[in-house]
C-alpha cells in the first residue's frame, strides 16, 4: 500500500510537477473602468482582455495572472494604481489605460521603473514621447487630426469648422490641436473653438456660440458620452453643420444616448468588426459572443485583446519574462498580426498602422473605409 | 525642593527619555523600511507622514481653535503647485504645456526640492495670511462656506491660468524627491511645532478662543490675530505636506485638489477626536491604512471556497458605511479631546498589569 | 449679439436655474430644521433618476407611474436616512452629523457603483418631452417649459406647506427653537420626517427633470447639481425657502449667460458663483434674503 501511494506520488510529482512549479506570469492591467468619464471605455478594455486570456492563458509554458487595477479616469489615482501593480504584485509588464490623460501619468512611473507598459488606445503623443518603456498598439493623435482634417475638406466639403473640447482631458486638446493645425494648413478656417470640463452635461451655451458663427462642420474629438450630449443639443439648436469625431466614439453607449440625432456622425477609429481578416479575429468574435452572449459592437475590446496579444507574443520572442527582455521584444515587432490588422512597432513606441472611417447608420456603426498612413 | 517638584522632575526627565527612544526606535524602522521594504511599503509610509502632517494641522485650526473652516484643499493645492512648478525641469515644462507655453521667468526655472519645498510652504502661509483678514469676519458654518468657496475660485483659477499651471492637464514628470527620510522628518518636524505651540500661551489662546470667543477678548486676547496665527501655521505645514504629496503622486491636476480632499480630511480629524493632536495622527494612519486594505474587496478574492471577481467601489461602499458606524457610536471621535502622554501610557499599563494580577489570584 | 440670441440663453439659464432651485429647496429646509448640511441631498437626484429608469426600462411602467414611483420612493428613502443615519446623533457635535452626511453620500454614490456599473445609462424619453417649438430664431425645447411649469407649480406647494399649514408652522417654529417646540407638546420627529419627505420629493422630482433633458445616468450624477444647489441655497440665505429658488435661479442664468456671450471666459463659469457667494457672505452674511444664524 505505501508502496503503491509513494509510486503514485512520484509520478504526480514527474507528470504535474513542472506544471505544478510553473509561476505564473503576471500581467496588469490598468483601466478606467469607473470614474465620470471614460468608464465605458476601460470596461470594454477590461472584457477585451479577460477574453483574450481566456483564448491564451499561458506563456512560454506557465499560467497568465492578470492583476486588474483602476484608475477612475484620474491621473493621480492612476500614478497611485500603476505604483501599486509594480511595487505590490509585481507584474512583469503592463496593459493600459485606455485614454490619454491616465496613460500619461501612469507611463512616468512605469518608465522610472523600467516596466513594459502598452496602451490600447492612449493616442495623445505625450504618452510615448521621451519614453523607452512605454508603447502603443494604436496610431498617434496628430495622424488623426491630419487624417480628420482630410475628411473635413474632402469628404465633407467644410471650409470652416468650429471645435468643441474637454479641456480637462490631454486626449481632447491634443487632436483638437492636431485636427486645427493640418484644418488650417489646407486653407481651413476655425471660426469658433468652445470647450467644457470633464463632468459637464448642459453644452448648450457653448454651442449656441458656435451656431451664431455658423460654420460648415463641428470637429468633436471627446469622449461618448459627452459626444452624444453635444449632438442632441446641436439638434435641438438647430445647427445642421455635420459632426466629426475622433476614436472615442465607438461604443453601444453612445448610439443607445444619442439616437437618432447621432446618425450619420462620421469618426477616426481604431477598428470595426466586419474589417476582421484573420483566424485569430474570428475566433476572438466567437469567444465573445460566447462571453458576454453579444456581438462585439465596440472597438475597445478589440483594442484590449490586440494589447494582451502583442504582450504575449513579446514575451514568447523574448523567452523570458525579464521587462528588458519583453521591452527589446516589442521594440523589435514586425508585422504583427492582430484582430484590428498588421502592426510594426517603431523605435518611439508608437507602431505603423493602418486607421479606419466609421459612421453611425440605422443606430449601428457601419464601416466607411481604411485609411493607410 | 519639594517632593512633589522633586517628582515632577524626574517624570519629565523620564518622558523625555522615553520620546527620545521612541524617536530613535522610529528612526531605525525608517532606515529599515528604507533599505529592505518594498517600493509599495514605502509608499504607503510616505503617504501616513504627510496626511499626518496636513491633519495635524489642520487639527490646530479646526479642532484647537475651532474655528470650521474648509480650506486644506486650497492651501495643499497652492503648495504644491508652487513647490512643482520650481522644481520641475524646463525640458519636461515644454513638453507638458501643450496648449500653451509657459510664461517666462517660470519655464526657466528649476530650484533644488528642498529649496521649492520651503518657497512652497512660504507662499502658502502668505496666501493664509492675505484670506484671514476677509475670513475671519464671519463665523460658523458661514466661514466654512467661505473657505470652501475660497478653495474652488482656487481650483478655477488653477484650471484657467494655463501659461503657469497648464490648466486641467496638469504638471507631470515631476521627480520623485519625497523619501522615507524628508516625509517623516518633516512630519516629526510638524508634530513638535505644532504640539509645543498648543502648550503656549498662544495654545491656551486658542483653546479660549475655541471655548468662547466673547469672553476671551474679555480677559484681553485678541481673537482675530489668534485664529490668524492658527490659520497661517497651519497654512505653512499644509503648503509643504502639499509640495510633499506633489513629489510622491509625480502628478498633480487642479481636479486632484477638489473639496472631496478636504472631505477626506475632515473625517480624519472628526474621527480622530477635534482638538486632540494624538486623535489625528492616529486616525490618519488608521484611514490611510484603512484605504489601502479595503482594495483587497475590488481584486478577485476567494471567500468559503467561492470565487468573486472584485467589484470596484466595494472599497468605498465599506469604507462610507464604516465611517457612519463610527459616528453614530463615537461621535467625538477615537480620541475625544485627550492627548498621549507617557505617564497615562504606563498607568494603562500598570492597571492592565494589575488586574492580570488579580485575575490570577 | 442680437436681441433673439440673448433671449434665447435666458430660456436655458432659467430652465438650470429652476432645475438647481427644486434640489437648493431641499438643502435650505433640512438645513432650516436641523442645522445640517444634508450632502447626501444631491445623490438623491441619482436614485430617483435610477429609480425612474428602472420602473419605465425593466418593468415597463408607463411614464407617470414610473416617475411618481421614483419620487414616493426617493421620499422613503429621504427619511429612512434620516431615521438611520442623523436621527440617533441629533445630540451630537454638529460636525458629527456633518461627517455621517457625507459618509451617506460616499454609501449611496458607490452603491450606486457596485449594483448597477460605471457605464451610462440612457434614460427613456416619453415623447411628450421631445421636441422644440420653433419661433422666429428662438428655439425652445418642450422641456423647458415642463421644468418651468413643474417647477413653478412645486415652489408654489412648497410656500404654501410652509406658510399656510400647521406643519409648515411647527417647521419654521423648530428652525427657531427645537426645545421650546419639544416643550409645546408637537411632535418632533414626524416634522424634521415630513422636512426630509418634502425636500427629498423636490430633489427626485429635479433629478428626473435633469435626466429627460440630458439622459445620461450615471452614479456620480447627482455631485455637481448637488455641490451646484448647495451654493445657491448659500446664496439665496440658507433657511429660506424662497431665497434658495431665488439662489437657483441667479446661478443658472449666470453659468450660462457668461458662456454664451463671453466663451473664452467658460472656464471661469464656476468662479463666478463662488465669488458671488464670497462677496455675499462676506457683505451679507445672511444671503439675499435669509436671517441671522447663531455662531
Amino acid at each position: 500500500m505505501v508502496r503503491i501511494c509513494s509510486l503514485a506520488w512520484i509520478i504526480l510529482m514527474v507528470v504535474g510537477g513542472p506544471l505544478w512549479a510553473a509561476e505564473p506570469v503576471l500581467i496588469g492591467a490598468l483601466l478606467c473602468t469607473t470614474g465620470q468619464e471614460a468608464a465605458e471605455l476601460g470596461q470594454k478594455g477590461l472584457d477585451g482582455i479577460r477574453t483574450a486570456h481566456k483564448m491564451q492563458p499561458t506563456v512560454l509554458g506557465r499560467p497568465v495572472e492578470l492583476k486588474f487595477a483602476d484608475t477612475k479616469s484620474d491621473k493621480a489615482e492612476a500614478a497611485n494604481a500603476v505604483a501599486r501593480l509594480l511595487d505590490k504584485d509585481k507584474v512583469a509588464v503592463v496593459i493600459g489605460d485606455m485614454i490619454s490623460s491616465t496613460s500619461i501619468a501612469a507611463s512616468a512611473v512605469a518608465e522610472g521603473k523600467g516596466i513594459p507598459m502598452v496602451s490600447p488606445t492612449a493616442t495623445n503623443p505625450n504618452v510615448t514621447a521621451g519614453r523607452k518603456f512605454v508603447f502603443r498598439v494604436c496610431f498617434i493623435d496628430p495622424l488623426q487630426g491630419h487624417v480628420g482634417a482630410g475628411i473635413a475638406k474632402e469628404t465633407l466639403k467644410a471650409n470652416t469648422a468650429a471645435l468643441i473640447y474637454d479641456i480637462a482631458q490631454d486626449y481632447c486638446v491634443g487632436l483638437a490641436k492636431f485636427f486645427e493645425d493640418s484644418f488650417t494648413k489646407g486653407g481651413g478656417k476655425i471660426v469658433a473653438k468652445a470647450y467644457y470640463k470633464s463632468g459637464d452635461r448642459d453644452f448648450r451655451a457653448q454651442l449656441s456660440s458656435i451656431k451664431a458663427a455658423n460654420p460648415d462642420l463641428i470637429y468633436a474629438p471627446i469622449y461618448s458620452t459627452s459626444c452624444a450630449l453635444v449632438a442632441k443639443q446641436a439638434k435641438e439648436l438647430g445647427i445642421k453643420a455635420p459632426i466629426l469625431a475622433g476614436d472615442a466614439l465607438h461604443t453601444q453607449e453612445f448610439v443607445e444616448l444619442g439616437g437618432k440625432d447621432v446618425e450619420g456622425i462620421l469618426f477616426t477609429d481604431h477598428f470595426h468588426k466586419n474589417m476582421i481578416h484573420n483566424e485569430l479575429g474570428k475566433k476572438f468574435l466567437a469567444q465573445y459572443t460566447k462571453d458576454v452572449g453579444k456581438e462585439l459592437e465596440d472597438s475597445y475590446t478589440a483594442m484590449g485583446a490586440d494589447a494582451y496579444f502583442l504582450v504575449l507574443d513579446a514575451i514568447t520572442r523574448a523567452g523570458s519574462t525579464d521587462p528588458k527582455k519583453i521591452r527589446d521584444a516589442i521594440v523589435a515587432t514586425k508585422n504583427f498580426d492582430g484582430i484590428s490588422g498588421k502592426l510594426s512597432m517603431n523605435p518611439d513606441g508608437n507602431p505603423s498602422k493602418s486607421m479606419v472611417i466609421n459612421k453611425v447608420q440605422d443606430g449601428k456603426f457601419v464601416y466607411v473605409k481604411t485609411v493607410e498612413p | 525642593m519639594s517632593p512633589s517638584h522633586a517628582t515632577e522632575t524626574t517624570s519629565h526627565t523620564r518622558d523625555r527619555f522615553l520620546s527620545l527612544t521612541a524617536l530613535a526606535v522610529l528612526g531605525v524602522f525608517l532606515w529599515f523600511a528604507h533599505n529592505y521594504l518594498s517600493g509599495y511599503v514605502i509608499r504607503i509610509l510616505n503617504t501616513i507622514a504627510i496626511y499626518i502632517i496636513v491633519a495635524v494641522s489642520y487639527n490646530l485650526i479646526n479642532g484647537v481653535t475651532g474655528q470650521f473652516s474648509l480650506q486644506p484643499n486650497a492651501f495643499l493645492a497652492i503648495g504644491a503647485y508652487v513647490t512643482a512648478i520650481l522644481a520641475l525641469s524646463p525640458e519636461e515644462k515644454v513638453q507638458s504645456f501643450i496648449i500653451e507655453p509657459m510664461i517666462w521667468p517660470l519655464s526657466k526655472i528649476c530650484l533644488h526640492f528642498p529649496v521649492s519645498l520651503a518657497i512652497g510652504g512660504l507662499f502658502t502661509t502668505l496666501i493664509a495670511f492675505l484670506m484671514a483678514v476677509p475670513v475671519f469676519r464671519v463665523r460658523g458654518d458661514y466661514l466654512a462656506i467661505v473657505t470652501l468657496g475660497f478653495g474652488e475660485v482656487l481650483q478655477v483659477l488653477a484650471n484657467n491660468l494655463v501659461p503657469i499651471t497648464n490648466g486641467p492637464l496638469g504638471l507631470k514628470g515631476l521627480h520623485p524627491y519625497t523619501t522615507l527620510w524628508w516625509s517623516w522628518g518633516l512630519c516629526i518636524m510638524t508634530v513638535f511645532c505644532v504640539v509645543r505651540l498648543v502648550n503656549s500661551s498662544y495654545g491656551r489662546a486658542m483653546k479660549a478662543v475655541r471655548e468662547d470667543e466673547r469672553a476671551a477678548e474679555a480677559m484681553g486676547i485678541n481673537a482675530f490675530w489668534t485664529k490668524t496665527l492658527a490659520f497661517t501655521v497651519s497654512a505653512f505645514f499644509q503648503g509643504v505636506a502639499g509640495g510633499l504629496l506633489a513629489h510622491l503622486i509625480t502628478t498633480i491636476s487642479p481636479g486632484m485638489f477638489g473639496f472631496m480632499l478636504t472631505f477626506n480630511l475632515l473625517t480624519i480629524i472628526v474621527v480622530g477626536g477635534l482638538g486632540s493632536t494624538t486623535g489625528a495622527i492616529l486616525s490618519a494612519a488608521i484611514i490611510v491604512l484603512l484605504g489601502e486594505g479595503l482594495r483587497t474587496f475590488e481584486e478577485p478574492f476567494t471567500l468559503f471556497g467561492h470565487y468573486f471577481q472584485g467589484v470596484a467601489g466595494m472599497r468605498m461602499v465599506i469604507f462610507s458605511l464604516l465611517l457612519i458606524v463610527v459616528m453614530l457610536f463615537a461621535d467625538r471621535g477615537i480620541m475625544g479631546r485627550e492627548e498621549f502622554s507617557w505617564r497615562k501610557l504606563i498607568d494603562w499599563a500598570r492597571s492592565l498589569a494589575g488586574g492580570a494580577r488579580r485575575g490570577r489570584k | 449679439m442680437d436681441y433673439s440670441f440673448i433671449l434665447q440663453q435666458i430660456v436655458f439659464g432659467l430652465t438650470l436655474g429652476c432645475l438647481y432651485s427644486l434640489v437648493a429647496i431641499g438643502y435650505t429646509m433640512v438645513y432650516g430644521v436641523l442645522r445640517l448640511i444634508n450632502f447626501a441631498h444631491g445623490d438623491l437626484l441619482m436614485v430617483s433618476a435610477y429609480l425612474a429608469f428602472y420602473g419605465i426600462v425593466i418593468f415597463h411602467l408607463p411614464w407617470p407611474v414610473g416617475f411618481g414611483l421614483a419620487i414616493a420612493l426617493t421620499a422613503v428613502l429621504g427619511i429612512l436616512i434620516d431615521r438611520g443615519a442623523y436621527k440617533p446623533i441629533r445630540r451630537s457635535p454638529r460636525i458629527s452629523a456633518l461627517i455621517t452626511a457625507i459618509g451617506v453620500s460616499f454609501l449611496l454614490e458607490n452603491l450606486a457603483l457596485v449594483v448597477i456599473g460605471a457605464r451610462p445609462k440612457a434614460f427613456p424619453e416619453p415623447a411628450v418631452f421631445v421636441g422644440v417649438l420653433e419661433t422666429g430664431t428662438l428655439r425652445i425645447p418642450y422641456m423647458s417649459f415642463w421644468v418651468l411649469g413643474v417647477t413653478a407649480v412645486l415652489l408654489a406647494a412648497v410656500l404654501v406647506v410652509v406658510r399656510r399649514t400647521r406643519i409648515g408652522m411647527a417647521m419654521r417654529a423648530l428652525s427657531r427653537d427645537m426645545e421650546t417646540v419639544r416643550l409645546m407638546g408637537i411632535d418632533i420627529d414626524r416634522v424634521i420626517s415630513f422636512t426630509f419627505v418634502l425636500g427629498s420629493a423636490l430633489a427626485a422630482a429635479g433629478g428626473i427633470m435633469w435626466c429627460l433633458r440630458d439622459p445620461p445616468l450615471d452614479p456620480f450624477l447627482g455631485v455637481m447639481p448637488g455641490l451646484k444647489a448647495f451654493v445657491a441655497a448659500v446664496l439665496g440665505g440658507i433657511g429660506s425657502v424662497t431665497g434658495a429658488a431665488l439662489g437657483g435661479l441667479l446661478l443658472g442664468l449666470s453659468e450660462v449667460l457668461i458662456v454664451a456671450v463671453k466663451p473664452e471666459w467658460s472656464g471661469f463659469k464656476d468662479a463666478v458663483a463662488f465669488s458671488l457667494l464670497i462677496t455675499i457672505l462676506l457683505t451679507r452674511p445672511t444671503g439675499i434674503v435669509g436671517e441671522e444664524l447663531p455662531d
